[in-house]
């Protein structure tokens, strides 16, 4: 078993209001960042897992963003590639 | 009838729905705190209002795996009634119990104030005790209350009659002024397809006296009691 460093990325579903995002496009709108079209903003979450290779720490993550992390009725999820610690 | 009131790490509402039981009904009630798996006979429980886990990740997310949800989930599977305010709202969607999912309000401040409700379904065991489209005072006190769903679920919902309350204006219309957190459909509270299991984000356990503003909340707790007893 090997410790394994998985990034996930969860953010507000397309089409879901941000008011969030919305706020932070207007405030980068106001500083002169014009070409911003949208902002959405979520979560990071760093979990160290152990496994025995890569891909098992990916489906272990995978299964506690469906049950707990994220919520299935309004947000997405991405998980970024595992790297061994 | 017995009241069993799940305490959370968090919950601050648990006295006002324990105080709702036994001072305003008259009926025997429990904490129950979240640890336990023993809901100790009761015939109704609620999830009460707070913060459970400190609205970590989201709110209710890790709550809804509290050892004493297990039992709270069954009790409802058997039938049994199961009030979710609040928190206890999110909790209860969290869990499953009711579809959608509470979101950031619209405006993103906490909002704390009485809202004008309307009552859309006398036919529940938590509204028997009001009239059909009767408007109500009943406080609201929440950062996460924008209830969300998808179109379908939305449209089932309201094509089952499954929309108990509906924020609305003094002279009941629905206007964007009078739902206070963006909620879709202005929608203030629901129930399960059974029926038994309700959720709502305004405290009618905080309106009870009209000492306290209003007593509009009496009829919700008064509805449960008529409805089980019968």
């Amino acid at each position: 078993m090997k410790t394994w460093r998985v990034s996930v990325h969860i953010t507000p579903r397309r089409g879901i209001l941000d008011p969030q995002g919305k706020a932070v496009e207007g405030a980068l709108h106001s500083l002169g960042f014009e070409n911003v079209r949208e902002v959405h903003i979520g979560r990071h979450i760093i979990i160290e897992n152990e496994a025995v290779n890569a891909d098992e720490a990916t489906i272990a993550v995978k299964a506690m963003c469906e049950r707990l992390l994220a919520n299935p009725v309004t947000e997405d999820f991405e998980i970024e590639s595992a790297a061994e610690r | 009838m017995k009241f069993g009131i799940v305490t959370f790490p968090g919950s601050n509402c648990d006295y006002d729905a324990y105080r709702a039981a036994v001072d305003t009904l008259g009926e025997d009630a429990s904490y129950i705190w979240h640890k336990d798996h023993d809901l100790q006979g009761s015939d109704v429980i609620i999830l009460p209002g707070g913060f459970s886990y400190g609205d970590y990740l989201r709110p209710g997310a890790i709550a809804r795996f509290s050892p004493v949800m297990s039992e709270v989930v069954e009790h409802a599977r058997k039938g049994g009634i199961v009030i979710g305010i609040c928190n206890g709202f999110q909790i209860a969607c969290e869990a499953g119990l009711l579809p959608g999912a509470l979101l950031r309000n619209a405006s993103l401040q906490f909002v704390s104030a009485p809202v004008t409700l309307k009552v859309e379904n006398t036919d529940t065991p938590f509204t028997s005790g009001y009239e059909t489209g009767a408007l109500i005072r009943i406080p609201i006190a929440h950062g996460d209350g924008r209830y969300t769903a998808d179109e379908s679920q939305l449209d089932e919902l309201e094509n089952s009659d499954r929309v108990v309350f509906r924020y609305v204006n003094e002279r009941g219309e629905i206007t964007p002024d009078s739902n206070p957190n963006g909620s879709a459909r202005a929608i203030a509270g629901i129930i399960n397809a059974e029926g038994n299991v309700i959720g709502l984000m305004p405290h009618p356990e905080r309106a009870l006296d009209d000492l306290l503003g209003s007593s509009d909340g009496l009829a919700f707790f008064e509805s449960i009691l008529a409805r089980v007893a019968a």
